[in-house]
């Protein structure tokens, strides 16, 4: 029998990304797992916690533990809500003896997307093709609180027809950053114009990353600029054949 | 006075006691790297000469009283009292007055000459630093007000760094009060931030091996 | 200027975004695997020192302290500001002094202690280039590195004309040269020279100051009397604890594995020795560092060395710039150190202005985890509005955000909702007349994503039946 893994598609994929969702199933059952989907689950609660909310985010915190209490594998659609959960549902609890040993077993099942296929399921060539020039952008939680850097790339790498370009500060942020956004929506517009013009200067026609946030910010900048260029996730990069 | 005011907030902010003893601090961190004498002169050279320092091997004491009077000729110079430079009889060359023992009269000469003369307590190879003790010998402002400097340093005086340094001496205040470390001349990029030399401390250094 | 005007002055962002990136690459090439393999073991390192050090700080003060008397020298210990001035002014009155020489310190900045000075009649001249411009324009720094990083040769040459009355010079070398002449005689005449500190070494009783212009080496050894002002954060415990933290400090600032001067000064000059001051002072500085002390998670802030790095790399600073953070410290540490020392209220937007990327924390030579501490000053900011009945429009959302959250029902049919609000990429908000405020300058930027006709989960369910 196929092993299971549970699907985290987090709110906003849900919402207004549903493709990734459907990529990351496809590409998961692609490899041998059968898919687990929880109609319960909602939001991880991350936009709480970084407003300084930390009695809203602990209510959806411990909705979200409810609910993928029993699950074996948690695989999550972003290494923004993934880090979330492996990293900040600890400073909610710190007190609750109780509640720390539940997060500390989420902690350990919970994987990014890209993590879980390099480090689980140990494949990094999932037969995708893609005839497109793309660049990749590291989203900064996934890069530095989860220390993703070299897996996705891996991955792409490994996809047919897709050709890879480095641009000059893949590191540095899109300006996102949630209510940020809203909050500084100028400062953080020109933050991501600065994050474009590097992608510009690569000539890829494509950004690919592991997190929907940067992808809508940045995104939803160059097509009000009018720019050629377009995003995918990771997921669907290698979902495409 | 708020000392016992002071000292008293932060032993409650830390839940301390007075005089409770104190947990031992990580160890101390000072790496043991083994060099030639080879090696070592290289190394101070070109980190020197990226800073736009100046090295000079001199093969003899004759050839180092050469080479710094080379350097000064028809400038004038204030020397320290460091008895290397009277022995290789620098202190004799023309244009060359001896700083002395008096403050004031010292410092007005470091203040009036082109060049300032000294000899230095280390010398650190990896970064080309030049380690300057105040004492009887070396007076503070002959490496500093003068717009050239010139050290004499004796190759027995060149060690790897800074962590050699620290531990031949481990309390580097306790006979002088004040240990330098020169790494090449003065500089500053505050403006635009190009690089110009000289702002304060001496825009040129050189450095005479021996 | 404001946070916008900054934005949108080219001149100005080209200056700070060719400065800042100078200087990451300078950090870059001084830590890269070849020139220090063992850099993340010295950051290490330098986070234990510097925790050891802070949570037994009062042992290592009063070491200090008795090592700094048995040099000579005396510490002086001031609770705020006043008692700082208070000090100078009395040691000025009782030696007759009135012209200083000060090389840069962001404590003295902290303080306002030129103001202070200038207000009793004594002339306080900085000495650091940067500094000394910043001075004569009437501003604050910049940045705590590069203090005048945002101002032009052209602007420092029409300074220098309206304020030392020379003619117009464009040339940076020869600017720099004017105001070496002028500073070379201040020092010449000064009575008292004022330093700030690196590093306060408790076992040898020493101030370490760091620089690379020679200001500090001067002020510290022409005049008679020098006084070291620093927060008593600064110590450490060995002198030998200084080859991992000058080595990070240098590094972490502008790529030097060493400044070009590093003085470590203890006590007035010994008998026997030529030259050096007569009267040794060290100012250890409270002004909030004990009551931040207080908080075992926040007190981290406090090991910061000033080195300017998470500035430099922190995309936030390098759009808005120095001078559109409240205090004198900026960047991501002027938002930490900010709330803590002036109060949780006084400038509640500024730990808010933070996309929480965490470069911060990856290039800060001590490790402090400043998006945490950030998220930490968020959650006591909303407890405080909560208290006071503010903010309770958004306390209200996140409270229902949270109760829908917990509800999938709900939660599904508020997406509903949206999507059919959202229906034409939300372009319809932005042209609204009385379109809230945020949300049109976010559309101004920006398209919204299409929303999804149907969400993740309906194509799910659709596709488990097929
Ligand atoms: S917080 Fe860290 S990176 Fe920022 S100035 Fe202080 S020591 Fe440097």
């Amino acid at each position: 029998m196929a092993k299971s893994v549970s699907l985290f598609v987090t709110c906003l994929v849900d919402q207004l990304f549903p493709p990734v969702g459907l990529a990351m199933a496809e590409v998961l059952e692609r490899i041998g797992y059968s898919i687990d989907f929880r109609q319960a689950q909602t939001c991880c609660g991350q936009p709480a916690f970084n407003s300084g909310h930390r009695e809203p985010a602990r209510d959806v915190a411990r909705y979200f533990l409810d609910t993928f209490e029993d699950a074996e594998f948690v695989v999550v659609a972003s290494g923004s809500c993934c880090s979330m959960i492996s990293h900040h549902y600890a400073d909610l609890f710190g007190s609750d003896s109780k509640m720390m040993d539940r997060v500390h077993a989420m902690e350990a099942k919970t994987y990014e997307f890209s993590r879980f296929l390099l480090d689980v399921a140990q494949v990094d060539d999932v037969g995708a093709r893609l005839n497109r020039v793309a660049t990749y952008h590291d989203s900064c939680h996934a890069l530095r609180e989860l220390g993703i850097k070299k897996g996705p790339r891996q991955l792409l790498s490994k996809v047919e027809g897709l050709e890879l370009r480095e641009m000059p500060v893949a590191e540095e942020c899109c300006g996102f950053g949630g209510t940020f956004s809203v909050k500084f929506a100028e400062l953080s517009g020109a933050m991501a114009n600065t994050k474009i013009e590097s992608i510009k200067q690569t000539g890829a026609d494509l950004v690919v990353s592991i997190d929907s946030s940067c992808l809508m910010q940045l995104e939803g900048t160059m097509r009000k600029q009018g720019l050629p260029i377009s995003t995918m996730h990771l997921a669907e990069v290698l979902a495409s054949r | 006075m708020s000392r016992e005011f002071i000292l008293g907030r932060v032993r409650s902010a830390l839940d301390r006691k007075t005089g409770q003893v104190v947990p031992p601090p990580p160890p101390v961190w000072l790496l043991d790297t083994d060099w030639t004498l080879e090696e070592k002169l290289a190394s101070f050279k070109e980190k020197l000469e990226r800073l736009a320092g100046v090295v000079h091997m001199a093969d003899s004491p004759e050839n180092a009283r050469e080479i710094v009077a080379s350097l000064i000729t028809g400038k004038t110079a204030v020397v320290s009292n460091a008895t290397l430079l009277a022995d290789l009889g620098i202190t004799r060359l023309p244009g060359v007055t001896v700083a002395g023992q008096d403050s004031e009269q010292s410092r007005k000469l470091c203040a009036e000459c082109s060049f300032g003369i000294t000899g230095a307590a280390f010398a650190l190879a990896q970064t080309g630093t030049l380690v300057m003790r105040a004492n009887s010998q070396e007076a503070r402002l002959v490496s500093l007000l003068p717009p050239l400097h010139v050290a004499v340093v004796r190759k027995e005086q060149l060690i790897v760094d800074l962590d050699e340094l620290l531990t031949k001496i481990p309390k580097p205040v306790e006979d002088s009060s004040s240990m330098v470390l020169i790494t090449g001349p003065s500089r500053t990029g505050d403006i635009e931030q190009i690089l110009v030399r000289g702002v304060h401390g001496p825009g040129v250094v050189h450095v005479v091996f021996l | 200027m404001s946070i916008q005007e900054t934005l949108q002055d080219s001149k100005l962002q080209l200056a700070i975004y060719t400065a800042t990136g100078r200087l990451m690459d300078h950090r870059a090439n001084a830590i890269s695997p070849e020139l220090l393999p063992r850099y993340q073991e010295m950051r290490q390192h330098a986070h234990d020192l510097k925790k050891h050090t802070i949570e037994n700080l009062d042992h290592y003060m009063e070491e200090f302290e008795k090592n700094v008397i048995a040099h000579g020298g005396k510490v002086v210990f001031c609770k705020d500001a006043t008692e700082v001035s208070d000090f100078i002014l009395r040691l000025a009155k009782e030696r007759g002094a009135h012209l200083f020489v000060k090389s840069k310190s962001m404590t003295s900045e902290e303080i306002d202690l030129n103001e202070r000075m200038e207000h009793h009649g004594l002339e306080p001249v900085e000495t650091d280039l940067g500094e000394y411009i910043i001075q004569l324009a009437h501003q604050k720094p910049y940045h705590i590195v590069a203090p005048a990083l945002h101002m032009t040769r052209f602007q420092v040459a029409d300074l220098f004309t309206e304020k030392l009355g020379v003619p117009r010079e464009e040339v940076i070398e020869e600017q720099t040269m004017i105001a070496r002449r002028v500073l070379r005689e201040k020092f010449l005449a000064a009575d008292i020279g004022i330093t700030g500190a690196n590093f306060l070494v408790a076992d040898s009783g020493a101030v370490v100051v760091v620089e690379n212009e020679g200001n500090a080496r001067l002020t510290s050894s022409a005049p008679k009397i020098h006084i070291a002002v620093a927060g008593m954060e600064k110590l450490i415990p060995r002198a030998q604890d200084l080859a991992v933290m000058l080595g990070l400090l240098g590094r972490s600032a502008t790529g030097q594995a060493l400044t070009s001067y590093t003085s470590i000064l203890s006590g007035p000059k010994r008998p026997g020795e030529v030259d050096g001051p007569e009267e040794f002072y060290v100012v250890l500085l409270d002004a909030g560092r004990t009551k931040l002390l207080e908080d075992p998670e926040k007190r981290e802030s406090l090991y910061c060395i000033r080195c300017g790095a998470c500035l430099n790399h922190c995309p936030v600073y390098r759009k808005i710039g120095g001078h559109n953070y409240p205090w004198v410290y900026s960047g991501p540490i002027g938002k930490i150190l900010a709330p803590q020392f002036k109060g949780l209220m006084a400038d509640p937007w500024l730990p808010f202005a933070s996309s929480l990327c965490g470069v911060c924390a990856e290039v800060c030579p001590v490790k402090i985890d400043i998006p945490r501490v950030l998220l930490q000053l968020r959650s006591e900011i909303t407890e405080e509005k909560q208290r006071t009945n503010q903010g309770g429009l958004e306390r209200l959302a996140f409270k229902a955000f949270a109760w829908a959250m917990r509800r999938p029902w709900i939660y599904e049919w508020g997406g509903m909702m949206g999507a059919g609000l959202l229906g034409n990429g939300g372009r319809w908000i932005s042209e609204l007349p009385i379109a809230p405020g945020p949300v049109k300058a976010w559309l101004s930027q920006r398209h919204l994503p299409a929303p999804a006709v149907r969400s993740f989960r309906e194509q799910w369910r659709a596709r488990r039946t097929k």
